[in-house]
């Protein structure tokens, strides 16, 4: 286990380095720069501009002060949102995310693990091909469709749910829902392949031989070992999810990390950019440190080495 | 001794009904069993051993179907009952063990959370009970150090453990009854030769009795009391031990007997496949089943199937040659 969690920390600190890295120089390539808005300041209040920052300096210096900073946990400071620290920014609106985001992660696990289980058993069925048919549709539709029509359905025609900000729990309801979408209808499905394969496991024959009923066969010896695949896709999925969707964000005015991010990034903010993506690969690799330990616990044959 | 039937099928017929048709896979079974009796179920692949066993359990899958017959075992009508009632039976009364140890276990409990499982669902035993009782299973069936072991899982054993720990989890309750579906086919030939002595002490040490399905006459010599032959979901013939090593009646069992080089001292050979091809199960043949690979085949043999002729209480057989020996028989009496 300690071998384990050296072994990670390590990888998870080059992998760090290489993210920042590369999004470094991907940025420095990528034309276009933050003061270029539509009333391009004078050429001296630029010059002051890029002095002041420092983009003025050759790429390397601004590369290894940089990752000076970065070494000390200091992200920089933004340079759209004047005064702004890139910690800070992150800080306020990484939690409305994290959130939404939770919410959704929760409602997809709960509704997708049961259907998909349902599916499997209920395989070739009416019911089965219900199921299915709905979960392709799930994936198939873009989310800012989903989002759209969520709003536009449940927000302006039937004015049942609001549609703006999130201040009360009501809130709520249709962003997580469409940031829902996608992962349930994915659960789903990978969770009806996994079922059905489990269900038939000689393990399986050997629980029905016992005695076991249905039921419980179901839930004590198939949905554990059923349940790894999704395990496994949870990882990326909840980094992706916690950090926010930009489409959700947009389309429901909600101040989160998502919508900042894609924000940053047609603003040319390069150190909320680089802040952003580095949280993401941190959080990405947290996840899969989670996952690894949830299928260690799942699955005792998992050797953490 | 006074001995009681155990198990007593009559006339099952059993169907898959798959997209491509039916398979008729159990046609006419009738298979009866003496408490005490190590029953063999012998037949190549796909004659329908597995079917009618698990048809005992009541665990006929979909989209199989029973479509008539009886099954009679220790004063239950297997084929009418419930699915309810069926499970306070299965491994209680009747137990079953599988062709590969490596696979039966589930991989992600400990052997002793998957022993205790059974005990709990079928007595009254509290924790502490349960689990010595798991001690002491674990201790019958020859695993040394069983605390460690029922804290270990079924990846952490070898594969004869692991078929010894199913043994125990199908004894935990003491059934009347053993069905081991090839239980040795995926062990090496030592542990196949402990995991069947391991069998045989626990029958004398509780009172139970046997269906032992298995590919090896090597196996039947060495444990079984009773043989029942089996080819395209027919039983061809059916008789003690000595009536079918000494006195075969069907073709079919007589080159089964001659695949292996010498009855008296088998060495655990397997069964040399017959030449030519087994039986189309959705198109059975109407008459003898064994008819294409049969150097004795007769024209009658084509055209309809043959009946049972009895040979002895314990003997029957259902070839045309001994309808003809009879008949036959009966004419030179006549005369
Ligand atoms: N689930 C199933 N669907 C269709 N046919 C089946 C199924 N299970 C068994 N059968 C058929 O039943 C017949 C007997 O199978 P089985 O009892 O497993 O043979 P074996 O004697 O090798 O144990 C075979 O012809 C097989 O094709
Ligand atoms: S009935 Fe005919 S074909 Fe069948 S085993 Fe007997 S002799 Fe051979
Ligand atoms: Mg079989």
């Amino acid at each position: 286990m300690s071998r384990y969690i050296i072994k990670r920390v390590i990888s998870a600190i080059i992998t760090l380095f290489l993210v920042a890295t590369l999004t470094f120089f991907l940025m420095y390539l990528v034309p276009g720069g933050p003061f270029l808005a539509e009333k391009a300041p004078s050429p001296q209040t630029m010059k002051a501009l890029e002095e002041k920052y420092g983009l003025d300096q050759p790429v390397g210096v601004q590369y290894t002060n940089y990752m000076k900073r970065l070494l000390k946990g200091d992200l920089g400071t933004s340079l759209k949102m004047r005064g702004q620290e890139v910690n800070h920014i992150i800080k306020t609106r990484f939690p409305i995310s994290a959130k939404l985001g939770l919410c959704a992660v929760i409602l997809a696990v709960s509704v997708g693990l049961p259907i998909g289980s349902f599916a499997a058993l209920k395989r070739g069925k009416f019911l089965d091909r219900l199921i299915m048919f709905f979960s392709t549709l799930g994936m198939a539709v873009p989310g800012f469709v989903v989002a759209t029509v969520l709003m536009y359905f449940f927000g302006v025609k039937l004015r049942v749910l609001p549609t703006f900000g999130l201040t009360s729990p009501l809130h709520y309801i249709l962003p997580v829902i469409a940031l829902a979408f996608y992962p349930t209808a994915y659960i789903s499905r990978l969770m009806r392949s996994s079922m059905l394969d489990i269900i038939g496991q000689d393990y399986m024959r050997t629980a029905k031989a016992k005695g076991v009923s249905q039921f419980k066969s179901l839930f004590k010896h198939a949905l554990r070992n059923a349940i790894l695949p999704v395990v496994t896709y949870l990882g990326p999925m909840l980094a992706s999810i916690l950090t926010g969707s930009f489409i959700v964000e947009k389309v429901f005015t909600i101040p989160g990390l998502g919508n900042q991010f894609i924000g940053s990034i047609t603003d040319r903010d390069y150190p909320l950019i680089m802040g952003t993506t580095i949280f993401l690969a941190f959080l990405l690799i947290t996840m899969n440190v989670l996952v690894d330990i949830a299928y260690k616990i799942i699955d005792p044959r998992i050797k953490m080495e | 001794m006074m001995s009681n039937t155990l198990l007593d099928i009559k006339n099952l017929r059993l169907s898959f009904f798959t997209p491509a048709g039916e398979v008729k896979a159990l046609n006419d079974v009738s298979i009866s069993m003496q408490e005490g009796d190590v029953l063999g179920i012998v037949g190549e692949s796909g004659s329908g051993k597995s079917v009618t066993a698990y048809s005992i359990m009541g665990l006929t899958a979909h989209p199989g179907k029973i479509i008539g017959g009886t099954i009679d075992f220790n004063g239950h009508r297997i084929n009418e009952m419930s699915e309810k009632q069926m499970r306070k039976i299965r491994g209680k009364e009747v137990s079953m063990i599988f062709q590969d140890p490596m696979t039966s276990l589930n991989p992600v409990y400990t052997i002793g959370n998957q022993i205790r499982e059974v005990i709990y669902l079928h007595t009254d035993l509290d924790k502490q009970q349960a689990y010595d009782r798991s001690v002491e299973l674990l201790n019958l069936v020859g695993i040394n150090d069983p605390e460690k072991r029922l804290k270990q899982y079924p990846h952490e054993l070898s594969g004869g453990m692991r078929q010894r720990v199913m043994i125990a989890i199908a004894l935990a309750c003491e059934p009347k009854l053993l069905i081991a579906d090839e239980p040795t086919t995926a062990l090496d030939v030592t542990i196949q030769a402990q995991i069947i002595e391991l069998m045989m002490e626990l029958k004398r040490k509780i009172n139970m009795s046997i269906i032992m399905i298995t590919h090896d006459l090597g196996i039947v010599a060495s444990m079984c009391t009773n043989i029942v032959v089996m080819y395209a979901g027919k039983v061809v013939e059916a008789g003690s031990i000595d009536e079918i090593f000494y006195n075969p009646k069907h073709e079919y069992t007589k080159g089964l007997l001659r695949s292996i080089p010498n009855i008296d001292s088998p060495s655990h050979e397997r069964l040399i496949p017959i030449e030519g091809s087994p039986v189309d199960m959705l198109n059975p043949p109407v008459g003898c089943p064994f008819a294409p690979r049969c150097d004795k085949c007769m024209k009658i043999c084509l055209k309809r199937m043959p009946e049972y002729t009895k040979i002895s209480d314990t003997h029957k057989s259902a070839c045309w040659m001994l309808q003809k020996e009879e008949l036959e028989r009966s004419k030179g009496v006549m005369k």
